[in-house]
């Protein structure tokens, strides 16, 4: 290596660090610190107790049925509610992009509920739905007195309509983006092949925005995995409704148990790492490659 | 195989501007037809009307002998090639060629044998299984002229398909596509902006300019016929000079010197005497006087100072003022007849394409001799050539 490649690198390594430093600290030293303290006994009610217990507190967690049922429940609405997303995203990304006039206005209007805080959301659907107040149970063929947050599998269903609601703009932005670097061109050709609106969809737009879409999918199942806000706001866990996230937050504030809760947070961490990797690796969710022939 | 007709076929847009204006064109059986004009002039929609990739707002557009005009273009039978070749980039070679047989659930063995033969010809043999961008750009052109002749259609429709190729390539596949057409004998219908494209590929060359048909006709007769100022102008390389001249008695008189009248040209300006009119004369109708030898008298020989001389090797160009103090009349005809649309729009000066053998030299005045039987007249004010 000459000097002048060197001395470049090591202007590039310098260039880098600061942004290394600043992620190191917000990411990789909580993380580490949680997990320290996910092997030790913390438990602010009994400070004096405090030790290293080594993995006692993973296999106190893996062991009780709370952490399944919860882990069960996060799943089911990651995958009901990112499954929604995709085919709703999908037919919005479709629109704004055929969009011929009001094209700025119709992508505004899709992403206002993006743009709102997720707890006021929450609050919203959980008025709209409240047995008593709210306007869903006035509306034919409802029971007047349904009580959407009494049984576990109606107040899943609010729950997963409030994040659908909330998300999928996202994920139609995503989509839109992966859309856009399809060259037109393919679809005349395809119409002069034969190809139907349909298979054009199916074997033109869907194999080239795979990348695209798994991006999309990757995104919105790691922030479905961690969900907390309209759960803790809808029914704060109660008819088996917890998911993984309020546990931890159970834990680790309401019993400050920090070294229980680290270790439910670690797990998450574990969980979210998983999937990440399953969608980079096993999917190949790599760099979108170019729709252009 | 079948053949296309266009009756009164015209493109509106919904702001109200006419792409295409009633056009009407015959293309016969087999036959090879180029739509050529400069940028925007419509040749590319009328394609796409063809293709049933633009609605027809008018006319009637018949392929075989049957009204196609509300059929989707998977139910006309005829394949494309597109200007960016529009290959499938997420499929091999392989599928790209049979994707509009797979499509049309065609047996997956026949499939095979039909993209191997295409494959064959055009020399993709080895790249069957490669994807389009690991293909250099005239073997993409050649998967995309492919993917058209495996399906055996009515007619191809070519939209400028040798634009992206860079220009020695170009040259090539031209014979290519040539060859290939020739083989085959499938109607085709071949858009492009450049005119050597379309003097050389096509049976006949239809012009358009501004949405408007201006001349259909073989190449020859585009280039010796051409019915028009703009015509005149678009076919030829280098254009056609215009300058304005005057008739008087048996005579024109022109800038740079006078030509007599032949009998048709005298009949076809009419009596009038003193009637202004637009000359048109091709750069190769010119000559260094010192080379002519024999054919000295067929012409008219006259002195021009020379401005500029272009050496091409194989010919000389010259280019020397016309020396008009009435430029403005030619040049409002001209810019009438669209043809400042066309490179070289100086009408202030004539080239002319001398033999390399000329000692034509810039600054000196040198003798010309030029061709009066290739002298071409227009009116002015319609920029219609004159006949008679």
């Amino acid at each position: 290596m000459t000097d002048r490649a060197r001395s470049e690198r090591r202007l590039g390594w310098l260039l880098c660090a600061p942004a290394a430093i600043a992620m190191l600290a917000v990411t990789a030293y909580p993380i580490g610190y949680a997990f320290v303290l996910s092997l030790q006994r913390v438990d602010l009610r009994f400070p004096e107790e405090s030790g290293f217990v080594g993995f006692d507190n993973y296999s106190a967690v893996l062991s009780s049925d709370l952490w399944w049922t919860d882990l069960f429940n996060t799943i089911f609405l990651s995958v009901i509610s990112v499954s929604i997303e995709l085919c709703l995203g999908m037919a919005i990304a479709l629109v704004m992009h055929r969009a011929i006039f009001g094209r700025g206005v119709v992508r505004t209007s899709v992403l206002i509920p993006y743009g709102i805080v997720t707890v006021v959301a929450a609050f919203s659907w959980q008025f709209a739905f409240a047995p008593d107040t709210g306007f869903v149970n006035q509306l034919p063929l409802i029971a007047d007195d349904k009580d959407w947050f009494g049984e576990r599998f109606s107040a899943f269903s609010v729950i997963i309509m409030a994040e659908v609601w909330k998300t999928t703009p996202f994920m139609a932005l995503l989509l839109l983006a992966g859309l856009t670097t399809i060259d037109d061109g393919l679809y005349s050709a395809a119409k002069v092949d034969g190809a139907s609106a349909w298979q054009r969809f199916t074997r033109i737009t869907l194999p080239l925005m795979k990348p695209a879409i798994l991006v999309a999918l990757l995104f919105r199942t790691l922030d479905a995995f961690r969900i907390f806000d309209t759960i803790f706001i809808m029914t704060g866990g109660a008819q088996d409704t917890q998911s993984v996230s309020i546990l931890g937050y159970q834990q680790l504030i309401s019993r400050l148990n920090l070294g229980l809760g680290s270790a439910v947070s670690v797990l998450i961490f574990l969980c979210v790492l998983v999937i990440a990797v399953i969608f980079v690796k096993g999917l190949g969710a790599r760099q979108p490659e170019s729709g252009r022939a | 195989m079948a053949d296309i007709v266009l009756d009164h076929i015209t493109k509106k847009y919904g702001d109200g501007y006419e792409a295409v204006k009633s056009m009407d064109l015959e293309i016969k059986d087999g036959e090879f037809m180029i739509l050529v004009g400069p940028s925007g002039c419509g040749k590319s929609t009328a394609l796409n009307m063809i293709a049933g990739l633009e609605d027809i707002s008018d006319g009637e557009l018949k392929i075989g002998g049957e009204v196609v005009n509300s059929r989707a273009p998977k139910d006309r039978d005829i394949a494309m090639v597109f200007q960016n070749y529009a290959l499938y980039p997420h499929m091999t070679v392989r599928e790209n060629m049979g994707f509009a047989l797979k499509l049309a659930k065609v047996d997956q063995k026949e499939i095979d044998r039909k993209v191997e033969e295409a494959a064959e010809t055009l020399d993709l043999t080895e790249h069957l299984d490669r994807r389009p961008a690991n293909l250099s750009g005239g073997q993409r052109q050649r998967v995309a002229m492919g993917r058209a002749i495996v399906r055996e259609p009515k007619a191809f429709l070519m939209d400028e398909p040798l634009s992206n190729l860079d220009a020695k390539l170009r040259v090539q596949m031209r014979t290519e596509v040539a060859e290939l057409q020739d083989r085959l004998g499938t109607t085709t219908v071949y858009v492009t902006h450049d005119q050597t494209e379309a003097m050389t590929l096509g049976d006949r060359v239809a012009v358009m300019r501004s949405g408007i048909l201006q001349q259909v006709d073989t190449p020859g007769e585009l280039y010796n016929d051409p019915v028009n100022l703009f015509v005149a102008g678009f076919i030829g390389s280098p254009s056609m000079n215009f300058v304005h001249g005057k008739v008087s008695g048996n005579e024109i008189e022109l800038p740079f010197t006078t030509l007599p009248l032949t009998e048709d040209l005298r009949s076809a300006v009419g009596d009038s005497d003193g009637r202004e009119v637009i000359a048109g004369l091709r750069p190769e109708h010119f000559e260094d006087a010192e080379l002519v030898g024999d054919h000295l008298g067929a012409g008219v020989t006259f002195e021009a100072k020379i401005d500029l001389v272009e050496s091409m090797g194989s010919e000389l160009y010259a280019y020397f003022d016309a020396g008009s103090d009435q430029v403005d009349k030619v040049e409002q005809a001209a810019s009438e007849a669209g043809l400042d649309e066309l490179a070289g729009g100086d009408t202030n000066q004539i080239v002319a394409r001398l033999a390399p053998e000329s000692k034509a030299r810039r600054g000196e005045t040198l003798k010309l001799w030029v061709d009066q039987d290739r002298l071409l007249l227009f009116d002015p004010e319609t920029g219609e050539r004159l006949r008679a």
